[in-house]
């Protein structure tokens, strides 16, 4: 899956029994990876465990050893620095931060450790020899399943709720009102985010999901897109109880088996691969290709991308791929705010 | 006599070898409690509390702990002075996270040079959590609304006035974070070499919340106003009775109890992150509450209760490096507070029916009562 351009030089045989001298291309049942999460950690349904796949993936595949450490809601920067630079000073070499929350801590933390690889997930402002930034186009992807949203609607009137009021949480609302636009100039998009930072139980809280769904489903509205992590349950049961859709987000969640009851709700989802992302920085860490800076993961490079399971909108998906090669060609410019 | 409330915010004191007895009690049992859910969970209990102790007696974790207790200690420091007169003021995150917000706001704009910015900065936050603590006071002495159930509501409120002052007038956007303008360097609060061996600072608000815990204690217990807020807490009735005005009472500490609470954001806004983003630490309020009563509202309880919490929330990340969950953390935070809550009360009765039995047998047999006191 999306094979990592990355040059090709001498497959690194993970069967190799390198001995000592790490070079810059180590033996990968030598590596030891660290793994810090954003809150909410391996189990949320959405984000985080997106990468969490692509670490199981790499530790089946590449045979890496790794740790996982979790972040508790309400720690300062200086205990997210800790956090890495445990991993780091434990012998954990690449490292991985989740969430843009690490942006401060991994510039800082990088420059303690010139040695050590890292990478973070959503942020691009922390910048260094020794970081790759992994960046997604979620505007991209959101414009696909706002298409969907508005070519389905039979109302004219669809919704978007957000997990929490967050500038990347803007990107999935900017895309997707963008793409339903496109299709129809004059739909009646309704809008709500259910926390305001320092509040992030947006997050994971379905009851406030569902809530606010119900408001917009009761208001006309029948198709929902969710961007909101945990809350996300709450959106499609408020959609099933309304006889409506929803649209899902991050994963195939119509694949889940944790969303097995709403499946039939689920008309697509905007798929994030983090995991992707995660599973290609660890196997160019183990080819010793890894590069620094940013590691756009758009629509052309297959890192965001609608889902398709169920055949809900197979009618339809002619003009999505129409849309999809315009972005790709630049025909198309999706606003991120 | 006194009730289950004075007896838990301690303001019933215990003398002699009672008031040692107790917090080891309390320690014990909490220890006892965790390592049965470590070994529910299959994990080794020695090795985990190896590891804690390991943890905390290295120079750098003593930095790490004492800057989040400072944090801490403070908004332990805020709640107590509402408890000690009966006024549960759960608005303290509200407040401070306010306050915060408008003082990065004012110190990001750079208004004045240097020192003045951080003076600025701290009056600005100080005067924000005491008027936002006041709308409750007013509302409890005006319209009779409880404060627990005001100030609550107050929290909702600071947050969307927080983040829309963020998000519309204040914000600038670094990659994904959203936050204020940060101050510049020369309105930076040094941080200072406490610990040897370790290039980690102790955050310089270390002195602030030092003198604001004697500060705490000199008011309360050496005042007028003290004494007054304290006799509020006891009986209202009796302070009515002998001339003390209870309405400008729960006004005037709540007022208090918010200006403390604007103070919680000011080490890390003004000697850690400088600024006030999506990532500015939040809930701090109410760990402030859970260590008050961890500390019985003990300026000295209070500030070994913060460093405790601060120790364990710190060593999350060692315990998880042996593949012990972090909710592990909570749990022992939690059972400590209650075995505290438990121990004290405990020792209390204990030395009620002990009184009890003294009195009674001095009373049956008047005769022996010399002989015992000598023995005692």
């Amino acid at each position: 899956m999306a094979a990592a351009a990355c040059g090709g030089s001498g497959d690194t045989a993970t069967t190799t029994e390198a001995s000592a001298g790490a070079s810059s291309a180590p033996a990968a049942s030598e590596v030891k990876v660290g793994l810090a999460y954003d809150i909410g950690g391996r189990g949320d349904g959405s984000f985080n465990d997106a990468a969490a796949a692509g670490l199981d993936k790499a530790e089946a595949e590449l045979k890496i050893q790794k740790k996982e450490l979790e972040a508790t809601a309400g720690e300062t920067d200086a205990q997210k620095e800790e956090r890495l630079r445990l991993l780091a000073s434990g012998g954990y070499n690449p490292v991985i931060a989740v969430g843009f929350a690490y942006s401060g801590p991994v510039a800082k933390i990088a420059k303690e450790f010139p040695d050590v690889k890292f990478a973070i997930v959503d942020d691009d402002a922390a910048k260094g020899d020794n970081i790759t930034n992994l960046m997604f186009a979620e505007e991209q992807g959101s414009f696909l399943v706002g298409v969907a949203a508005a070519l389905k609607s039979e109302k004219g009137n669809i919704g978007f709720v957000g997990g929490v009021d967050v500038p990347l949480i803007h990107k999935f609302e900017a895309g997707f009102a963008a793409g339903a636009k496109a299709v129809k100039p004059d739909i009646k998009i309704q809008t709500k985010y259910l926390t305001q930072p320092p509040d992030f139980s947006g997050f994971g809280d379905p009851a406030k999901g569902k809530t606010a769904a119900q408001g917009m489903y009761d208001a006309g509205a029948d198709v929902v897109y969710q961007a909101a992590g945990g809350s996300g349950a709450g959106v499609f049961e408020a959609a099933k109880a309304a006889n409506a859709t929803a649209i899902g987000v991050d994963s195939d969640q119509a694949a889940l088996p944790a969303y097995a009851d709403f499946k039939d709700v689920i008309i697509t989802s905007m798929i994030k691969k983090v995991d992707v992302a995660v599973f290609d920085f660890l196997k160019n860490y183990t080819s010793g290709s890894v590069t620094s800076g940013p590691s756009v993961y758009d629509l052309k490079a297959g890192g965001v991308d609608y889902s398709t399971t169920g055949g809900k909108i197979d009618d339809i998906k002619s003009k999505l791929d129409e849309y999809k090669q315009k972005i790709i060609n630049g025909e198309i410019t999706v606003p991120t705010s | 006599m006194s009730g289950f409330l004075d007896r838990m915010l301690g303001r019933v004191r215990l003398g002699g070898w009672l008031a040692v007895a107790a917090p080891v009690i309390a320690v014990v049992f909490a220890v006892l409690i965790t390592s049965v859910v470590l070994l529910a969970a299959g994990k080794d209990p020695v090795e985990a509390f190896t590891t804690l102790a390991d943890y905390g007696t290295q120079p750098r974790s003593m930095a790490m702990i004492l800057n989040t207790g400072v944090m801490y200690y403070i908004s332990a420091l805020a709640v107590a002075v509402g408890f000690r007169m009966n006024l549960f003021n759960i608005g303290v995150d509200g407040q401070y996270r306010l306050a915060a917000v408008i003082a990065a706001g004012l110190g990001g704009a750079a208004v004045a040079p240097g020192v003045l910015n951080i003076i600025l900065v701290i009056v600005v936050a100080v005067v924000v959590g005491a008027l936002w603590a006041a709308i409750a006071g007013l509302l409890r002495v005006y319209r009779g609304v409880s404060e627990v159930i005001s100030t609550i509501m107050l929290n909702a409120i600071a947050t969307g006035l927080g983040s829309w002052l963020v998000s519309e007038h204040l914000g600038v956007l670094t990659g994904n974070d959203l936050g204020t303008r940060p101050i510049p360097d020369d309105a930076h609060m040094p941080g200072i070499p406490l610990i040897p061996g370790t290039p980690v600072l102790v955050n310089g608000f270390v002195v602030v919340a030092v003198l604001l815990g004697i500060a705490y204690w000199v008011v309360l217990n050496r005042t007028r106003f003290g004494f007054e807020l304290r006799a509020t807490g006891k009986s209202e009735t009796a302070a009515v009775a002998s001339g003390v005005s209870v309405k400008k009472m729960i006004v005037v500490t709540m007022i208090l109890s918010g200006a403390v609470a604007g103070l919680i954001g000011m080490p890390e806004l003004l000697g850690a992150s400088y600024k006030y983003s999506n990532n500015f630490p939040a809930g701090l309020g109410f760990t402030g509450i859970a260590i008050a009563l961890l500390g019985r509202n003990n300026p000295v309880g209070m500030a070994v209760g913060a460093l405790l919490w601060s120790f364990l929330d710190n060593s999350s990340n060692q315990l998880q490096l042996l593949d012990i969950s972090k909710e592990i953390v909570q749990i022992m935070q939690g059972v400590v507070v209650l075995s505290v809550i438990i121990a004290y009360e405990l020792v209390h009765r204990y030395r009620i029916v002990a009184e009890q039995r003294r009195v009674s047998r001095e009373l049956a047999a008047p005769q022996e009562a010399p002989k015992a006191e000598a023995t005692a």
